[in-house]
């Protein structure tokens, strides 16, 4: 079970992104836990300059802008 | 087709480039007689109203978007060499005043999303990045865009789109060397005063051509995917006030004479922050119906720089008292510029 942080403070990139996430986590079969993490102080913790941002594990994958498909799709590959 | 685009960049990326290039070139050149062999199909009679809006909106309607895909793809590129986390790296702990201006232009070529002006703020001033010189940034980033200077460039020619530069420029590095000199850091909510101290440090990513040819589409997606619809139903409304508004209807409204027309134009704006790639347009159709250029910048500037959503959002980290002061500061920069283009044009 991988555990899939979204920061974002609620734009539509932000969503965009969890929907994207929890698509390829379903065609690839892989389960997840997608959690949107909106508040600044929580966002600021991760060090993250640009939103959205996307933490798998407690480990920072990608920031800015929503991620591409194959980014995504490498997540899951393992 | 992106997909397809992406596959061949990655290849041959000097090839991908020199062949949009050439390509871009051609389309450009095609669009002036293309749009009058359209308007001279339609059955409207030439010289009317109808066929001047129409031709109006046939030409500028792709040159815009011809124009604005060609910029978003070359700042997508150039972006990417001005991460957020070089730009704190190249600010932080240096003193105010060069710092400011450093700030201001690093915000035109640094990508920016006003979603993001939360976490950017956090981390410039934990980064110990001078509060005066996290406002600089934070005003020309969103003032001094792409996307507004292709469109100044396209309908209001280049000399406009260089004036718009340097005043958004000057408007960004004055508010916040002002802002860095009132001392307003207790004005910072208590939680991010107290965050402890982060190193601006950041490790690179390496990318290739291919890399950066990908972020540059990518922007195109994302961006021009975002603001055609603006544009489209912007210079609609502004071939509809080229054909059909008589000429010098704005001399008495929006003209030089009219002292309360600069306020005005600044107060009108600040809501309108979305439609900036809609409101340009109209503005220019305003501007040939004999509105004065000095209040037709505050209004675009105010529109774009000033924006109410953005200040809801900034709220979490800034006490109130702080926000007004940004905003005012900004506001009476804006209204001086319209006030001496007035005076001076």
């Amino acid at each position: 079970m991988k555990d899939i942080k979204v920061l974002g403070t609620g734009c539509a990139n932000c969503k965009n992104t969890v929907a994207l996430i929890e698509q390829v986590a379903q065609t690839k079969g892989v389960a997840v836990t997608v959690h949107k993490v909106e508040d600044p102080r929580d966002i600021a913790s991760y060090g993250v300059l640009r939103t959205p941002g996307v933490v798998i594990d407690g480990q920072v994958v990608h920031a800015g802008g929503v991620p591409g498909r194959e980014k995504v799709e490498q997540w899951f590959a393992a | 087709m992106t997909a397809l685009a992406i596959k061949w960049s990655r290849r041959n990326p000097w090839g991908f480039l020199g062949v949009s290039a050439v390509l871009w070139w051609s389309l450009y050149q095609l669009l002036a007689p293309a749009a009058e062999a359209l308007v001279a199909a339609l059955p409207v009679t030439s010289e009317s109203a109808l066929s001047h809006a129409l031709q109006f909106f046939f030409y500028d309607t792709p040159k815009v978007l011809l124009l604005l895909t060609g910029v978003v793809f070359a700042m997508g590129m150039v972006n990417s060499y001005f991460t957020p986390e070089r730009t704190r790296a190249l600010l932080a702990g240096r003193h105010e005043g060069v710092a400011n201006v450093l700030a201001a232009s690093l915000g035109v070529v640094t990508p920016f999303c006003s979603c993001s002006a939360v976490p950017l703020f956090i981390g410039f001033v934990q980064a110990g990045v001078p509060l005066g010189v996290t406002f600089s940034f934070l005003i020309a980033a969103p003032m001094v865009n792409e996307v507004a200077l292709t469109l100044l460039l396209g309908l209001f020619g280049w000399k406009i789109a260089v004036l718009y530069l340097g005043l958004g420029l000057t408007v960004a590095i004055a508010a916040g060397w002002l802002i860095g000199r009132l001392r307003m850091e207790s004005h910072l909510e208590d939680w991010v005063r107290d965050l402890p101290k982060a190193s601006a440090e950041f490790a690179a990513e390496a990318l290739t051509l291919g890399d950066r040819i990908e972020l540059g589409l990518q922007g195109v997606r994302e961006i021009v995917g975002k603001v055609w619809p603006y544009i489209i139903v912007g210079i609609a409304v502004g071939a509809g006030i080229h054909g059909y508004v008589p000429q010098e209807a704005m001399a008495s409204l929006m003209g030089r004479d009219a002292w309360w027309a600069v306020p005005l134009a600044v107060v009108i704006g600040v809501p309108l922050y979305t439609n900036a790639a809609g409101v340009i347009p109209i503005v220019q159709a305003l501007l040939a119906k004999g509105a004065a250029l000095g209040t037709v910048l505050a209004f675009m500037m105010s529109v774009i720089a000033l924006s109410l959503p953005e200040m809801i959002i900034l709220r979490k980290v800034l006490k109130l008292r702080l926000i007004a002061t940004f905003a005012g500061i900004v506001a009476v920069g804006i209204l001086l510029v319209g006030y001496v283009f007035n005076a001076v044009l």
